[in-house]
């Protein structure tokens, strides 16, 4: 028999770094390659349809930029919470908390029509981040677990939401359960032709950037880092927990906010039941994938929006169902936690004879 | 409004209560025992929805019911054992081990459940479970059709909080698995198995986490659908807190959150506040973090929750 | 002489690159108290955890009573009559005392087993005079008696040879002579007793053999230890001389902190309960007493971590009394925690980082909230210069460097702010003694530049060596204060187990 036996690393190379997450990402394809025979199809040809369809013209790249949007702001908001280890699984609700602060904002007259965009940037950020500040009071103040809070508060506000979509937001005229749409100075400019390449992406790129350098280069960024590692040691140094994880949880709020201002200012216009299919919680996997290193969330981001808009045509040409980008999703964080080992340890096999 | 009060509180209603808690004591029950041996089992939510699919799916082409139970539990406790697998063997984050496991479970139950009926016109349905009357006990005024008119699952579920209470504080088993939650080296030198438990807790978690999921498609509903646990699996993981880690208090929460979801559900119905139907929907939730909120604070968590045991670690 | 009651043959264990334990055998008497002696890293807690099933071993066999056994768990152990006392207690607080030795037990008809287990401690306590009430929480029990509890864990289980690691760290000397009886006791009944320590005159007192390890291997193996000196003893441990700290007389100056009167919220035994002192320039004032007794609420309030109820605390004159711990730095407090690994630093991080950890809001780190790097890499260099840190690179894991180099990375830090008062709280437990030394040196230097040392530590030949005055604490009081000169070990031994100060002296 052989058994294996885990020992903890001094050093992790830097290879192994760069290559964990593509091991992690391969290892998932290969696994969900037996879903794609299990369904009847080709797993080569599904897989290249897959990519091919997100990738190859202009306009689908464009299309894959679009949908790798809100997946980088979700990705941000779980790098940032998860390092000061606050379990947010709330990005999902704090992305409607933005997605309405938007709309509602968009649609507002009598302001100034280039005050709108700026005004729903800015609020759609702090509803996120209000409403990440619930659990990170009700943990520090109340040491309410917070995984259980941000998850039930998803519910909290999706009802929420569609209570107001079919009480005060409900269109008068069809009855249908949206929102009243945002005033045309409202809507994202659109960065390139003929596409729906709109100004949430740079967004995006500006966030990525900013929380790259709060992370690494600012005491603040420092901070989060400690009070994640050993919340016990940061406040013998010094630190604040209780403010560090509170200031941790309303960035990552408002950055999940500006995920669900970009839905509606570039590409909804409104909000109706539906507006974010997930982002949030594949936002957990994108932060994870890349290790919680902010840089990492683009690729990580880019990956899954290229298997969220993929699944559609590849689901279309070969009748394997469309929740494969789901199963691919779960697998990939399974795949990604069990390659963070070997990052950590080093497995040493032995043989061990039975007498 | 006392005519709202008797309207609302009849005998169906606290039949009802009774059937609106049956999963979530099923829920509660299970995770309680993967805790008590050190593990958050956050993959409840999506052990959930992939267990109401297996075993509605079993049912539908069998014809039998608790076949599909079995399978339901059988499906369960395979997803337990892959979380022991990240989190016992490997000793991962149960944070986001657990997250994973639902994020799979719920990816694999849509896709299944696509893969299997395709999109059929009409919802696919099974003739579900019926209500047992037990004989004499039923016939009791009041609480005869309350509590002794139920579906059998719920008489399991019943049983359950009791059976869970002695396994727990009077068996050598349970002490075990206590003491490997709050102590695993003090269990590992009196010579138990640190990872056995935490599997047994798993596997348990997940075998009722499969009574569940066959709960909710088999008896509360005929059908399955993707929106069948909608965040059961989560209350149970706050209704565990709730009930500070004993199988009768938690049970005691279970009934108190389905009172308050079969009051809302009769709120709705009685049409007398008029609000759209989602504000009703919200306040079981809203009501599970204040309840949350007020216990919290002075909770006595199993000493040894989250955290992995490596006996050769130093 | 008879047959041996167990024997470890050519057993090695390696971890990583360290060979903790090199082809390391020996043998157990019935009757034997064997004392297992080495330095901190000499491998004998490795060895005794391959014993009790804790390690595997790379080779080696272990025998009980003649016959080859494998022992893969400690369920085997227990099994062959194996017992362990571990340092860190293994038992459940929230438990009651019944139930953390029911634990691992057979029921009866699927329940648990009270009676045969009530049974077997009657049985314990008639034969070797050990005792505790089955139905108090752990919770509730002083460490003498968790430990008592302990040992009771491994005899009900039948144990025929026990080992006890570092048993007499966390007890007063009075409770160590208990301990001394009741292993003497198991002796005379045909056990055997494997007794670790590094306190070489318990290992005189209560050893007939002693087995000396160093680096991972058999050093020496002596039948007959009491005609060795103590010094010979030392040296055959670390391999070379051992020279103890030169203290200069410094005459004391100005009060750096003085405590009035302080005491602090709650319930608990260790409770402070308007508790005075002054530390003086100039001085090391030492802490003595068993662990739980306050010691940590002590440091707790000069840390800036824990606020007092009543009284007052001044630090250099100044009336401080809701301090946070950027305040109590601010002072000029230096801080050196109990719990280097959990406290001190965060050992996931890189070594840079918690070398700045507590000062990285110091304006030479930081212009409005962004790091200067260049400023902290320069920093961190020189102070592993200076300190003589070994390690590969101020990136590397902190958790990856030795004990000893984790305490002088800790001192550096500290000591680099230039404080006034530094507080040190079991400073050299687990350090191996070169750095053990490093560390006492360090002390010195602070009271020869008139700076104040607290230290609060459970070894009293530390605490002897060192201070200049020593208090000592029992239930949350300061029970005695006395200067150097009039302290005894049994004075001191006696206030710590409660005794008024009229007895004791």
């Amino acid at each position: 028999m052989i058994t294996f036996r885990l020992e903890p690393r001094e050093h992790t190379p830097l290879w192994l770094n760069a290559l964990l997450p593509l091991a992690a990402v391969l290892a998932t394809l290969i696994i969900c390659s037996g879903l794609i025979k299990l369904a009847g199809a080709s797993v080569i040809s599904a897989y290249v349809i897959m990519f091919k369809s997100a990738l190859f013209t202009k306009f689908d790249f464009a299309e894959t930029l679009v949908k790798a949007t809100p997946l980088v702001l979700t990705g941000l908001a779980v790098v940032v919470a998860f390092r000061a280890k606050f379990w947010n699984i709330g990005a999902e609700g704090q992305l409607l908390a933005g997605a309405m602060a938007a709309a509602y904002l968009g649609a507002l007259k009598g302001v100034p029509a280039w005050s709108l965009i700026p005004l729903m940037i800015v609020g759609g950020a702090v509803a996120g981040a209000i409403w990440a500040a619930i659990p990170a009071i009700l943990k520090t103040r109340y040491k309410v677990d917070d995984v259980v809070t941000t998850l039930l508060l998803n519910f909290v506000i999706d009802y929420g939401m569609m209570a107001l979509l079919n009480g005060p937001w409900k269109d008068p005229l069809s009855g249908y359960p949206d929102s009243p749409d945002i005033l045309p100075a409202a809507q994202f400019p659109i960065l390139l032709k003929h596409t729906r390449l709109h100004l949430g992406v740079l967004v995006a790129a500006v966030a990525t950037f900013i929380i790259w350098f709060l992370i690494r280069r600012t005491t603040l960024g420092f901070s989060i880092t400690a009070v994640g590692e050993n919340p016990k040691a940061s406040s013998f140094a010094g630190m604040s927990v209780s403010k560090i994880i509170f200031l941790a949880a309303a960035i990552s709020g408002a950055l999940a906010g500006l995920a669900g201002v970009g839905e509606v200012g570039g590409i909804q216009f409104q909000v109706m039941q539906g507006i974010s299919p997930g982002y949030g919680y594949t936002g957990i996997i994108i932060a994870m994938l890349a290790r919680l290193n902010p840089l990492g969330v683009i690729p990580a981001a880019f990956f899954f929006a290229v298997v969220i808009t993929g699944a559609e045509a590849m689901s279309r040409a070969t009748g394997v169902p469309v929740f494969l980008a789901d199963v691919i999703q779960g697998t990939a964080l399974v795949t990604m936690l069990v390659a963070l080992m070997f990052n950590q340890y080093r497995v040493k096999f032995k043989k061990v004879r039975h007498e | 409004m006392s005519e709202i009060l008797s309207q609302i509180f009849q005998i169906g209603f606290f039949a009802a209560l009774i059937r609106i808690a049956t999963p979530l004591i099923f829920g509660t029950i299970g995770e309680m025992y993967a805790e008590r041996a050190g593990v958050l089992n956050l993959g409840i939510e999506g052990m959930m929805m992939l267990t109401a699919m297996a075993g509605f799916s079993t049912t539908y082409f069998t014809h039998n019911l608790w076949l599909g139970v079995l399978a339901a539990m059988a499906t369960g406790v395979l997803a337990g054992l892959l979380m022991g697998l990240l989190t016992v063997s490997l000793g991962l984050s149960q944070h986001v081990s657990g997250i994973g496991i639902t994020l799979l479970c719920s990816g694999l139950s849509f896709f299944f459940y696509r893969l299997i009926f395709g999109q059929p016109a009409s919802l696919p349905k099974i003739k579900p479970f019926h209500t047992v009357a037990i004989p004499v006990l039923s016939k009791i005024p009041i609480i005869g059709p309350i509590v002794f008119n139920q579906f059998a699952l719920v008489y399991i579920a019943l049983i359950f909080v009791p059976v869970s209470a002695w396994l727990l504080y009077s068996t050598p088993w349970g002490l075990n698995l206590r003491t490997v939650g709050e102590n695993p080296k003090a269990a590992y030198s009196a010579g138990v198995s640190v990872s056995a438990y935490r599997y047994q807790g798993l596997i348990i978690a997940g075998a009722l986490s499969g009574l569940a999921g066959a709960f909710l498609a088999m008896a509360q509903y005929n059908a399955y659908t993707f929106g069948v646990v909608s965040g059961r699996g989560w209350v149970c993981i706050a209704l565990i807190v709730f009930g500070q880690w004993d199988p009768y208090k938690s049970a005691a929460g279970a009934f108190l959150f389905a009172f308050i979801d079969a009051l809302q559900l009769r709120l709705q119905a009685s049409g007398v506040i008029h609000v759209p139907y989602q504000v009703f929907l919200m306040m079981p939730f809203v009501f599970t973090i204040v309840g949350m909120a007020l216990v919290s604070r002075n909770a006595r968590v199993p000493a040894a929750l989250l955290k992995p045991f490596r006996k050769e670690e130093r | 002489m008879p047959a041996p009651l167990l024997e470890m043959v050519g057993i090695s264990k390696t971890f990583g690159s360290v060979k903790a334990n090199d082809n390391v055998s020996l043998s157990l008497y019935p009757g034997d108290i064997l004392g297992l002696l080495g330095e901190n890293g000499a491998g004998k807690t490795t060895l005794m955890n391959v014993l009790f099933g804790v390690y595997t071993p790379d080779t080696g066999i272990i025998r009980i009573n003649g016959k080859q056994v494998k022992i893969q768990n400690s369920a085997d152990a227990l099994r062959h009559g194996v017992g362990m006392v571990h340092q860190h207690f293994h038992l459940v607080p929230c438990h009651t005392v019944l139930e953390n030795l029911m634990v691992g037990q057979k029921g009866r008809g699927g329940k648990l087993d009270r009676k045969s287990t009530l049974e077997a401690m009657r049985v314990v306590k008639d034969r070797f005079g050990l005792y505790v009430e089955p139905e108090t929480l752990v919770s509730d029990l002083t460490v003498g008696e968790q430990q008592r509890l302990e040992i009771i864990k491994a005899l009900v289980r039948g144990a025929r040879a026990l080992i006890l690691d570092e048993p007499t760290s966390t007890l007063t000397p009075q409770e160590t002579e208990g301990l001394f009886e009741a292993m003497r006791s198991m002796a005379s009944e045909g056990m055997g007793v494997i007794f670790i320590s590094h306190k070489l005159q318990e290992v005189q007192e209560i050893t007939n053999r002693v087995v000396i390890m160093r680096k991972g291997k058999v050093t020496a193996e002596l039948d007959n230890i009491e005609h060795v000196s103590r010094q010979e003893l030392a040296e055959l441990m670390c391999g070379h001389e051992i020279t103890p700290p030169v203290k200069e007389p410094v005459t004391p100056k100005e009060v750096l902190l003085e405590f009035k009167d302080v005491s602090t919220p709650g319930f608990a035994r260790s409770r402070l309960k308007g508790i005075s002192f002054q530390l003086r320039a100039g001085e090391i004032l030492g802490i003595a007493g068993v662990s739980g007794n306050g010691q940590r609420e002590l440091a707790e309030i000069i840390s800036g971590m824990l606020a007092p109820f009543s009284g007052s605390v001044e630090i250099r004159g100044k009336v401080m009394n809701r301090l946070s711990p950027r305040d109590v730095q601010k002072l000029g407090v230096g801080r050196i925690p109990e719990d280097r690994m959990e406290i001190g630093l965060i050992i996931s991080l890189p070594l840079k980082d918690n070398m700045i950890l507590p000062r990285v809001h110091e304006p030479r780190f930081n212009r409005k909230g962004v790091l200067l790097r260049r400023a902290i890499d320069a920093f961190v260099r020189e102070q592993i210069e200076v300190f003589d840190i070994r390690t590969p690179s101020p990136d590397i894991r902190t958790g990856a460097l030795s004990g000893g180099n984790l305490q002088k990375a800790l001192l550096a830090r500290e000591l680099a702010w230039d404080p006034y008062i530094l507080l040190a709280d079991q400073p050299t437990r687990g350090l191996d003694v070169g750095a053990a030394q490093f560390v006492h040196e360090k002390f010195l230097e602070l009271r020869k530049n008139g700076r104040g040392v607290i230290l609060i530590s459970e070894d009293l030949e530390e605490l002897f060596a060192l201070s200049d005055r020593i208090a000592v604490m029992y239930e949350g009081k300061i029970n005695g204060i006395m200067p150097i000169s009039e302290a005894t070990v049994q004075r001191v031994g006696l206030l710590m187990a409660g005794m008024e100060e009229e007895v004791a002296a």
